[in-house]
């Protein structure tokens, strides 16, 4: 047994801080394996709020909800990785600022 | 507690059904046998086309929510799936020949089509945020793959990563206001999200956030403005047939998806999400036709085009009626045609793997290749939305619907960015007519084969009869709609 409560509002705000480091990342870094990794905390924080408003509402949608978000993100990385070393075999780098062709 | 099996209405999936064990079928015969004439994969997927079009033939009078809710038969389902089986059709037929030529022709391309076409229709049909969003991801995963198919051309790579980084973001984007709509209403479903909305209990600023991100999450989909970055660089860089199939396809699904989710879900904020949506289809609209004017290459002027054209369409949901949603499936139909059309006409411009893609190589095309010309300049004219073509009466519609709906200001203004986007389109006609051909025969001649003429024929025939006889066509959009979105 845990010796005091946690309310679960401070879990919604652990999601959207999660949430918010993971947009900051995806737009400053330049590594793409390193946006991917934000991307995956994006969705994770998402998991972290579906399960927390499922607590909330005593409703197990929301958990199952997050079973789904899992696969996807599995799918996601799979797809996502194989481009990313598509293009790392080709330019030997991983960073977006290399990927220059098209533009404007 | 015993268990009690869900009843699952079958009939009510099987065009997805249809389309899934196709691409199974092909998956497996490429598998087993990776050196099987492509031909057959082609004309298999054809097939699994037709019988999920049968199936859709079938549900015809079926209005119905079913598998608990969650995908909605109704005129606007089928309706989708119309524009989106015709638009997979049609892709196979300008693939086949293209996929050869660039030396890409691997037997994978096929499946994944009919996965994203699957997709697809699962985004026009779903009526739950949970649904949606597997569809989506379905169709994009497919596309991120078919986007980087050439896997030896830089810019098709290039293209892939930037569409699929963003891609993934936007959908970051769309599952948290899907969480944050879950957390306030208590439900995925469309219909169960309305009637909370309408509860004063709810929590509105969590759902005004909510509804933000979820229209972030369409908006990147269908490529409006400020979410348009990555559209130009995904369509240069793919194979010419695949960026025809996404500005066709992808743009259809995502917008009847965006159509369900915010008039039946979030119908009852109706007034808080309009200003916000008349902003970002007049920034679209304006935004894709200045930027198409300074393009140098064809498929990236398509590109800005297929921008304003979304803010076109996104006219229709502005509008918030029942004629805003039969205009916009009017136009999303005859869009897939014409835009499908303008791209294989850019693949027939050249008989080698690469296309005329600088706007210069067309100098005088139509002097020597007339048929061909002609076909580019109609589907030209069409995209810009002059008589008699199919553009014009598409949006003659979208702007009736939005001024039955006293949206006088914003059809002024698109309007204005269609005399702009004119020039573009106009430009390239008079580069195809008026310029000399160049003296020395530095240019490869065209390249049609009977599959490419097909499909230049079938669009080229669509947008001439549904510019000048629309009724039939205008009829059956808003059939589509009369009894409204079920559920």
């Amino acid at each position: 047994m845990i010796g005091y409560a946690v309310s679960p509002a401070n879990f919604l705000v652990l999601g959207a801080l999660l949430f918010s480091i993971g947009v900051v990342g995806v737009l400053t870094r330049k590594n793409a394996l390193v946006m991917f990794m934000s991307i995956e905390l994006m969705l994770n924080a998402v998991n972290l709020t579906f399960v927390t408003f499922s607590k909330m509402r005593q409703n197990l949608d929301g958990q199952v909800l997050a079973f789904f978000v899992i696969v996807v993100a599995a799918a996601e990385a799979v797809v996502g990785l194989a481009i990313i070393v598509s293009i790392y075999r080709q330019k030997r780098s991983a960073s977006v600022d290399e990927a220059s062709s098209l533009k404007w | 507690m015993p268990f009690v099996a869900p009843h699952i209405a079958w009939h009510g999936i099987a065009p997805e059904l249809a389309l899934v064990g196709g691409a199974l079928v092909a998956l497996l015969i490429d598998a087993v046998k990776p050196a099987v004439d492509r031909r057959f994969l082609a004309g298999l997927s054809l097939a699994t086309i037709g019988l999920a079009a049968w199936f859709t033939f079938d549900l015809r009078d079926t209005r119905a929510v079913i598998m608990q809710g969650t995908l909605a038969v109704d005129g606007v389902a089928l309706f989708g799936r119309l524009i989106l089986l015709i638009t997979a059709a049609m892709t196979i037929l300008i693939s086949y020949h293209y996929l050869s030529r660039r030396r890409i022709h691997r037997g994978e391309y096929y499946p994944l089509l009919l996965l994203a076409t699957s997709g697809m229709t699962l985004l026009a049909a779903s009526n739950d945020l949970l649904l949606s969003f597997l569809a989506i991801e379905t169709l994009s995963l497919a596309l991120y793959v078919m986007v980087g198919f050439a896997r030896r051309d830089e810019k098709s790579q290039e293209g892939a990563l930037k569409y699929f980084l963003l891609g993934a973001f936007s959908s970051a984007f769309l599952l948290y206001g899907i969480a944050l709509t879950y957390g306030a209403t208590g439900s995925t479903q469309l219909s169960v999200i309305s009637k909370q909305a309408a509860v004063a209990s709810v929590d509105e600023r969590l759902m005004f956030v909510a509804v933000a991100m979820i229209a972030v999450g369409f908006a990147f989909k269908v490529a409006a403005v400020p979410f348009h970055m990555w559209s130009p660089d995904a369509y240069q860089g793919a194979p010419t047939s695949v960026t025809g199939f996404m500005a066709a396809g992808t743009k259809a699904a995502a917008f009847i998806g965006f159509f369900r989710v915010f008039l039946v879900a979030f119908g009852a904020l109706q007034w808080d999400w309009r200003p916000v949506l008349w902003i970002v289809a007049v920034a679209t609209m304006a935004v894709g036709s200045l930027l198409a004017i300074a393009q140098t290459d064809v498929k990236r002027m398509l590109a800005y085009s297929s921008i304003a054209h979304a803010g076109y369409v996104l006219i229709g949901l502005v509008a918030a009626n029942r004629d805003g949603v039969s205009a916009a499936l009017f136009y999303l139909l005859i869009y897939a045609v014409m835009v499908l059309g303008a791209f294989a006409a850019v693949i027939v411009s050249a008989p080698g793997g690469s296309e005329r893609l600088s706007l210069a190589e067309w100098g005088g095309i139509g002097r020597r290749y007339p048929v061909f010309g002609g076909a580019m300049t109609l589907f030209l004219l069409a995209l810009a939305g002059l008589p008699p073509t199919s553009g014009f009466t598409g949006k003659f519609l979208l702007f009736a619907a939005a001024i039955k709906a006293h949206e006088n200001a914003l059809v002024v203004a698109a309007t204005i960015t269609s005399v702009v986007a004119a020039f573009f389109y106009v430009r390239l006609i008079v580069l195809i007519w008026l310029q000399d051909p160049p003296p020395d025969d530095g240019h490869p001649g065209i390249g049609p084969t009977p599959a490419l003429i097909t499909s230049l024929g079938i669009a080229a025939a669509a947008t001439i009869v549904f510019g000048v006889w629309p009724q039939s066509l205008i009829d059956l959009a808003r059939n589509a709609i009369s009894h409204g979105f079920v559920g």
